[in-house]
Order: C-alpha cells, then sequence, then structure tokens
C-alpha cells in the first residue's frame, strides 16, 4: 500500500496479511496493562496485587481468543485495530480497579467495585465481537437490513424516555433486577447501517437531482424527508433525554455520511445550520443543558457558596498529574466525587496519573484507531463498505471528541463515555462489536482476488475427437 | 467517494488534535495554577500528608504532630501549651490554614522550601518519607509563662524583647486559644472554629502583634527622647517652661493632670516621674508634628514589622494636625496608638543606648538533618536618638521606678527603668482605660531585657487601673524571668 491513490488492493498475488505483527502487538497490549495493574498496586498496597496473575490470564485469553479468532475468520483485517482496542480495554480494567481501591468511592450505594463486572462483561464483548468475525460472513449481509435497522435504531434511542432519569438525563433502559443498558452505544452503530443502506441507495437522487437555491444544492423534498426526520427525531431526543452528547453523535455521524455519500459540501453548511440552531433553543431553554453549559463556562464559580463542582475538581486532577502525572495509584482524583468517576470522568483519572503524556498517548491510541477505520474506508471496494466503514469510524471519533473534549472543558460536559477505557457494560461491548464490524470490512477490502479461473480461451484449441 | 474520505479523515485528525492541545493547555500552561489553587484538596493533603517540621522553643518543640484517620490527611498538629504559645505558633489546620509562624514559615515546616531542595532529593532517592525542617525561635520559656501567667484571666498582651538583639523573648496574649483544638478537620473542629471566630473576646487575635492601643503616657519617652534630641531641653534637671493649668494651644480646652502633682516648670525628670500631661503635652505643641513624627517613626512606628509574622503598623497621625491635637498625640492619646511589641521597642531602644534592632522571633531555620538552612543575625534597625539622650532618659525611666509611678517594678539588686501609662478611650473617655507598663532591666553587661505590657480588663475597678497597678507586677515577672535564667 505505498501509494495512497491504489487504495483498491485488488490483487491476486497475497498481500502480507499482517496477523504475526498483531500477535506481536497483542502481546504489548496485554503486557502493558499487567504491568499498570502491578504499578497500582504496589503504589496503593506496597506490593503485587494478589489477583494480577488472573487478571493477566484473563485478559490474554480474551486477547489470544480474539486474535486466534480474527486468524481464522478475517485473516486479512487490518492488524492494528484488535491490539489497540485490548490495550485500551486492559487500561480501562486497571483503570477501574485502581478507583476501586478508594473506599469513597467503592460504597454500596455507588455500586461497590466495579473491576470484576468490568472484566466479565469485556468477556462477554469478546464473545459477541468474535459472533460477528464467525456469523457475519460479509458486511454487504448488513445492507439487508437496512430499514429494520432504521426502526430499531429508532426504537433504541426513544425506549430510554419510558425509563426513569439517572443524574439528569433519559440515557438507559432499566431492567428491574437485572441493571441497566445504554441503548445509545448500540444505536450508534445500528444507525450507521441504516445510513449506510440508505444513503448508497439515494446517493445519485441526492447528489443530483437537487435545486440550486442561493449557491447551495437542496435536494427535492421527497429526498430530503427521512433526513428532516432523522434530524427532528435527534432533536427530540436531546430535549426529552436531555442529552447533548448523544445529539451532537448521531447528527454528526448522519451529517459525515451524507457528505460523504452525497460528495457535495453544502450539506455540511445545511447540516451544521440546523445542529447549531437546535443546540442554542436547547441549550437556553433546556435546565439540564444550561447548568452544563454554565459549568464549562465557569468551573470554579461559586465554589466559595457550594463547594467546587464535579468540572472543577476535573479540572484540578488534570492540573495536579501535571506532565508526566502522579504515577497509577498515586492521584487524587476520587476528590470528583460522586457516580462518574470510573465512567464519564475516568480520563482525568489518566490525566492525573499518568500525566500529560500518558493522556495524550491514550488520545493518539484512540486517533489510530479512528484512522485505521477510515483507511479502512478508503480500501473497501463496495460503497457500503465505504460508507459503513466512515460511519463507524468517524461515530468512534466524535464520541471520543464529545466525552475528552466535554472532560477536559474544551466543550460543555456530555453523559457519555470514553470507548473501551470507561466503566459500562453497554459500551464496551458495543465498542466491540463497532471494531469486528470494521475488521470484517477490512478483512474483505484487503482480501487478494481470488485468482483468475482459466479461460478456456487462452488454451490452445484441442481436437476432440468423435 | 474517496475525496470526501479523506477529508473526513483529516476532519477526525483535527478533533484528535483539538484534543491534544486543549489537554496541553490545562496540564501544561495552566496546570501550576490549577495545582496550587487553594481550593484544590490536593494542596492540603500533600501538606498533611507527611508529619510537620517543629517549633522549637529554649531546645524543647512546643508543637508535635499525630496520625488520624479515616480522613484525607495523615497527620495533624498538635501543641504543647497551646494557649500560651498561640500567639506564636499561631495554628496549622487541616480545615482552616495557617497563621502566625506556622503560616509565615510553612514550606520550611512542609519540607517545600526551596533551600530543602537538596534534602528533598535525597530522601526522595533513599526512598524516605519527605520530612519538615525546624523553626527555631528566640523566644524564652519561663519568660513567656511568666507573662502568660501573670495576665491570668485579664485581656492583654505582653511582648519582650532583647534590646540588645531584638530577640524577642515573649509575645502573650490573653483571651487566648488552643490551637489544638481546630487542628483538625472533624465537627468537633469546625465547631471549635465557629466559636473562636464568634468570640466577642476574639481569642485569635493576636494581641501583641495585632491590636494596637493608645499608648497613654509611655509614649512620653518618645516625646521626651524628642525634646533632647531636637535640643528643646538639654538639661533633664533643669525647670520646663510649663504653666499649670496647660491651656491646649488654638483652644480654649484646658489640658489636665492626674491628680495634684507638681508639674508647674517641672524638670523632665520630675515630670516623667508624676507622668505630667501638662508638660509632655506643650513640648509636642511647641515643637510641633514634624518633629513628633520624624521622633516617633525613629522608634518604628508607622511602618509594620516582620518578625517574620507582620505586625500591624503602629500610629502616630501624618496627616495635618493642628497644634493641640499634636499635643494629645505626644501624651499618647489622640489618634496615636501602638502595639505592645512597638512599645518594648521603644523601652528596648533607651536601654541599649539609643539603638534601635529589629525584632525577629525566628532565630534559625533548619532542615530536618539539623543542618542550619539560615541564621537570623540581630540588625539595626535606626539610631532611635543620641547615646546622651537615651542615658538621660535611662536615668529618667530608673527614677520612676525608684521613686516614681513605677516602684512595683523594682527588682531588689537589679536596675530597672520603666514608665507607667493609663490610656483613655472610647466615646468622652467612658471606656475602661488600658493600663500600661514599659520597662527595661539593666545589668553590668548591658539590658537583656526590655517589655511592655498592656492590659484592658473590663472586670477591674476603673480606680485601679494604672500602669503601675495592674500592669508593673507582670512586667516584672517577665524581666525576673529573664534575669535568673
Amino acid at each position: 500500500m505505498s501509494s495512497v491513490s491504489n487504495t483498491t488492493t485488488i490483487s491476486s498475488v497475497g498481500a502480507p496479511n499482517r496477523r504475526n505483527t498483531e500477535l506481536l502487538m497483542l502481546l504489548f497490549a496485554v503486557a502493558i496493562p499487567v504491568l499498570a495493574y502491578a504499578n497500582v498496586g504496589l503504589a496503593k498496597n506496597g506490593s503485587v496485587p494478589a489477583g494480577m496473575l488472573g487478571y493477566g490470564l484473563g485478559l490474554g485469553l480474551i486477547a489470544g481468543v480474539a486474535h486466534v479468532m480474527v486468524r481464522k475468520f478475517a485473516p486479512y483485517a487490518d492488524p492494528l485495530m484488535l491490539p489497540i482496542a485490548t490495550l485500551l480495554n486492559g487500561l480501562g480494567l486497571v483503570l477501574i480497579y485502581r478507583l476501586d481501591l478508594e473506599p469513597s468511592i467503592t460504597t454500596k450505594a455507588l455500586g461497590g467495585p466495579r473491576a470484576p463486572g468490568q472484566l466479565m462483561w469485556s468477556a462477554l464483548a469478546v464473545a459477541l465481537f468474535v459472533a460477528v468475525l464467525v456469523f457475519l460472513k460479509d458486511h454487504r449481509i448488513l445492507q439487508r437490513y437496512t430499514y429494520i435497522s432504521g426502526v430499531a435504531a429508532l426504537l433504541l434511542l426513544v425506549a430510554p424516555m419510558f425509563f426513569p432519569a439517572v443524574n439528569g438525563s433519559k440515557l438507559w433502559i432499566i431492567i428491574p433486577g437485572l441493571g441497566s443498558i445504554q441503548p445509545g452505544e448500540f444505536a450508534k452503530i445500528i444507525l450507521a447501517i441504516f445510513f449506510s443502506g440508505y444513503l448508497m441507495v439515494k446517493r445519485d437522487a441526492l447528489a443530483l437531482a437537487s435545486r440550486r437555491f442561493m449557491g447551495l444544492y437542496l435536494p427535492r423534498g421527497r429526498d430530503l424527508g427521512p433526513i428532516l426526520v432523522i434530524w427532528a427525531l435527534s432533536m427530540m431526543i436531546l430535549v426529552v433525554e436531555t442529552d447533548l452528547g448523544s445529539t451532537l453523535l448521531y447528527f454528526g455521524l448522519f451529517v459525515v455520511m451524507l457528505y460523504v455519500a452525497t460528495e457535495r459540501t453544502s450539506w455540511i453548511v445545511f447540516g451544521l445550520l440546523l445542529a447549531a440552531g437546535g443546540a442554542t433553543v436547547v441549550g437556553l431553554t433546556s435546565p439540564h443543558v444550561k447548568v452544563r453549559v454554565d459549568q464549562w463556562l465557569n468551573p470554579f464559580a461559586g465554589i466559595a457558596q457550594h463547594g467546587a463542582t464535579e468540572a472543577a475538581q476535573v479540572m484540578w486532577s488534570f492540573g495536579s498529574g501535571g506532565v508526566l502525572g502522579s504515577g497509577l495509584g498515586q492521584g487524587y482524583s476520587r476528590l470528583i466525587g460522586g457516580i462518574g468517576v470510573k465512567s464519564d470522568y475516568i480520563l482525568a483519572t489518566v490525566g492525573e496519573e499518568l500525566g500529560l503524556c500518558g493522556l495524550m498517548a491514550i488520545l493518539l491510541l484512540y486517533g489510530l484507531l479512528v484512522e485505521r477505520g477510515v483507511r479502512t474506508a478508503l480500501a473497501a471496494r463496495d460503497p457500503f463498505g465505504k460508507l459503513l466503514a466512515i460511519g463507524l469510524s468517524s461515530a468512534m471519533a466524535l464520541q471520543v471528541f464529545v466525552v475528552a473534549g466535554g472532560v477536559t472543558g474544551l466543550i460543555p460536559l456530555t453523559g457519555m463515555t470514553m470507548p473501551f477505557l470507561a466503566q459500562g457494560g453497554s459500551s464496551v461491548v458495543a465498542n466491540w462489536a463497532l471494531v469486528a464490524i470494521l475488521l470484517r470490512i477490512s478483512d474483505t477490502a484487503r482480501r487478494p482476488a481470488p485468482a483468475p479461473a482459466s479461460s478456456p480461451d487462452a488454451e490452445p484449441t484441442q481436437v476432440v475427437r468423435l | 467517494m474517496n475525496k470526501p474520505l479523506r477529508r473526513v479523515a483529516i476532519f477526525c485528525g483535527l478533533l484528535i488534535f483539538a484534543l491534544l492541545l486543549r489537554d496541553n493547555w490545562i496540564q501544561f500552561v495552566e496546570a501550576d495554577s490549577l495545582k496550587n489553587d487553594t481550593h484544590n484538596r490536593r494542596v492540603q493533603i500533600e501538606e498533611y500528608a507527611k508529619p510537620r517540621g517543629d517549633i522549637i522553643v529554649d531546645g524543647k518543640a512546643v508543637t508535635g504532630h499525630t496520625t488520624t484517620s479515616g480522613s484525607d490527611f495523615k497527620y495533624k498538629r498538635t501543641y504543647t501549651d497551646g494557649p500560651m504559645w498561640a500567639p506564636v505558633t499561631g495554628f496549622a489546620s487541616q480545615a482552616f490554614g495557617t497563621t502566625m509562624l506556622e503560616g509565615v514559615e510553612d514550606k520550611i515546616l512542609t519540607g517545600d522550601d526551596d533551600r530543602l531542595f537538596f534534602n528533598r532529593t535525597i530522601d526522595m532517592l533513599t526512598g524516605k518519607q519527605q520530612q519538615g525542617g525546624d523553626v527555631v525561635t528566640t523566644l524564652n520559656a519561663k519568660a513567656q509563662a511568666a507573662a502568660f501567667n501573670g495576665l491570668g484571666n485579664k485581656k492583654g498582651a505582653v511582648a519582650a524583647i532583647n534590646p540588645q538583639t531584638g530577640a524577642i523573648l515573649a509575645l502573650a496574649s490573653t483571651p487566648s486559644y488552643d490551637p489544638a483544638s481546630i487542628a483538625g478537620n472533624s465537627t468537633q473542629d469546625s465547631q471549635n472554629w465557629t466559636k473562636l471566630v464568634n468570640d466577642p473576646n476574639q481569642p485569635m487575635l493576636n494581641r501583641a502583634l495585632r491590636q494596637t492601643y493608645p499608648p497613654g503616657s509611655t509614649f512620653k519617652i518618645v516625646t521626651a527622647a524628642a525634646a533632647l534630641d531636637n535640643g528643646l531641653y538639654s538639661n533633664i534637671d533643669t525647670p520646663t517652661d510649663s504653666p499649670l493649668p496647660y491651656t491646649l494651644p488654638g483652644t480654649s480646652t484646658v489640658l489636665n493632670n492626674e491628680g495634684d502633682i507638681p508639674c508647674k516648670n517641672a524638670t523632665l525628670m520630675v515630670a516623667l516621674q508624676y507622668s505630667c500631661n501638662t508638660v509632655f503635652g506643650k513640648i509636642g505643641a511647641d515643637l510641633g508634628q514634624s518633629k513628633m513624627l520624624a521622633e516617633a517613626k525613629k522608634f518604628g512606628f508607622d511602618s509594620t514589622t516582620d518578625t517574620p509574622v507582620r505586625t500591624v503598623a503602629s500610629n502616630f497621625d501624618s496627616k495635618t494636625m493642628y497644634p493641640s491635637q499634636t499635643a494629645l498625640s505626644s501624651i499618647g492619646q489622640f489618634d496615636t496608638a501602638a502595639t505592645p511589641l512597638q512599645m518594648a521597642m521603644v523601652a528596648g531602644a533607651v536601654a541599649d543606648d539609643g539603638k534601635l534592632m529589629q525584632p525577629y522571633m525566628v532565630d534559625q531555620l533548619r532542615a530536618p538533618n539539623l543542618s542550619v538552612v539560615d541564621q537570623t543575625s540581630p540588625k539595626q534597625m535606626s539610631q532611635a536618638m543620641t547615646p546622651e539622650t537615651a542615658q538621660k532618659l535611662q536615668q529618667m525611666m530608673e527614677n520612676v521606678v525608684n521613686k516614681g509611678t513605677g516602684t512595683m517594678a523594682q527588682i531588689p539588686g537589679v536596675t530597672v527603668g520603666g514608665k507607667t501609662g493609663t490610656a483613655q478611650h472610647g466615646v468622652a473617655n467612658s471606656a475602661l482605660p488600658y493600663a500600661w507598663f514599659i520597662s527595661y532591666a539593666k545589668t553590668d553587661q548591658g539590658s537583656p531585657v526590655a517589655v511592655a505590657v498592656v492590659v484592658e480588663d473590663g472586670n477591674a475597678n476603673r480606680d485601679d487601673i494604672s500602669g503601675g497597678g495592674l500592669a508593673a507586677p507582670i512586667a516584672k515577672s517577665v524581666m525576673e524571668a529573664v534575669l535568673n535564667k
């Protein structure tokens, strides 16, 4: 792949499949979290934690199974995504374990220790990852379920409205006695499938059959309809479920895919205008969103009157970490308090204990993961695959931006979790599935074309004796 | 479709890049200000994560530490004789910060001071916990006890210094408080804090350094020094030109003396012995405001002093006064106000032949390994008066103790000079006056101690409040404590 322009890798000469590269990097991806785990134990208790062997074996097993299955079912898949996902997942487990050691944020009311549950969810997630690789032989099968996906996504998005709000946001489906799931995490994948299928069919109509209006190409009403429906829905979700982050994610995903499908810049302008308008209205009217915006603008306001906000605590966490960080287990991100330390705010712990260097490394890992996804989109040979790959990758990028931007105070904070890193079962399961689909697309894209069948014409004419 | 794909790739790259930039901003550019934000609890956690160094008096620590559990803070400050030493140590509280020496020398005590960098590095390399340094004070435990016990239940303050060096020997303020009672961050500590803050008697006020009182007649020492230095009178035994009664210049108000005392044309010696308001009021008016102000400033008035705990400035008005007001100011009334330490400095300057030494209470700062990182060397602040003037004033002040208003301060076998003061204050002088006594003791090696005592006692019988009666015995016991050492 030396030439960027030659991204369609149709070649009968088998490109190296890079599975051994993947294995080597997986070794690092397992070793780094295991060492980090030991580091936490040494810092907190002065000894290597007792569960280290089990943890190392568990993570190694997860990575090993995933690798073997990729080798068998997607041998030409991108070699970087699995190690990156494993590393992030492993570090996430270490960070959650580390925060579990702080009694003040591991009370019964806050759900007790979270690491064991997260490990279980990770195992489940990899099981789903394997299942996707095994059963999804070709990503184009998903195209058949375009409209079913549309409906499913809608249901997933609407469902939380009928459940009580948790911490001001209606993001959860609560199953009494079993726990809760965050359907939004799954919705982003299913929405990407729907958009890909829909836009693949409609792209020509959207791109060409348009009227020019004030320098912009506007599509016909009948093509625009479903798009406006999606916009209205995401705005409705924002209003009813008061979740700015998810809205940004879904709508951003939609605009990106629309742009890629139609190659028309006017869609971006149109999309941004709609998004900005909607966000402004909601920001001004919804009290929950307003509070978030106020805290974003003035994280240190009112400390004298009612103590430090979580936003202020998070800022102090980052600042106290400095360039090199305090070292794992030696920070005070527990001071953030509340329910979000292990999930929404986990990056603050990264920033404080691993420092600027550690956090930049983590962000670059996400960047790398996203760019591998975009690379897959470039390499994919079918428009559906291209659209799906870019959709999933940009969803990941947007989510990382919204979460990390929110926590670091670049944009207002929203209730979403960092893929792989943060505590949360739905998130880890959905993101492993996302990676599985990307691997499937990349496997298809990089798989060498079957050797051409021997053409009868090329053979010397044989005399057939009768 | 690849062209928009590449653009999206760039867009995703920009998102990550924006995050990296933001991260650099908060973790590098802004990191220090966030890290050291006073509301950032890590600051206190770090501070109390290791035992603080100690504040040392006479070779013994008056502070200590204890470990606490169930709190963010591992170590808590303890105090030996907390109320007695509170004006010196101040408090180091997990919840309420630090004051006085605990505050000024905080970095030494926590070990964070730059001068302890080497020790810190060694500790880090050898894996030892960072240790705090010690603050060795100049205070004298016996003198401090004498001062604190002398004040007893009365409200007041004592400051004692060594006139030859400026070293502070005693610094007492009553009513006091126990800094140990607010050292933690428990509910009990909060309740104690609220009680102390709301107490009308202001137990946390360091009266010796931070409260000014009208000095009353004790200020006549400064006025006498001004008269002699400026040549208004050159001999303390020749009669002054002082009418009795004395009408304040430019007014019809008559200045009176306390009782029927021989003040008409009295010599300076006699005038100080009987504490004649008329004589010294007229001196002030005759010299004028600028000369009086210059003299007061030479004694340290109108500026703060870092001991290193900062004092408030004592006041002699520099804004234009009428001659009548200058006259009243010169007998320590009107706007004139002084801290007890300031008045101890006045007595000290007289005792040490006019040399005013910079008062200080930290002798050494010591690293945890006991090596000295800072040694205070005595420093002269000013020549408050000529040595001749000082010697004349010594005669006058010793005369006060021998046969004047200060006989209660006599110590057998020791030369003591002193001056009483009873300062009127309040609207129309209705409030109970403050009783002052300033004095020094002298041996053949010069003067080892000068002391100022002020008592503001709401419980005392008004007639009993006089410098000689209430304050002089306390000054005497402090001087004895220093002398018998």
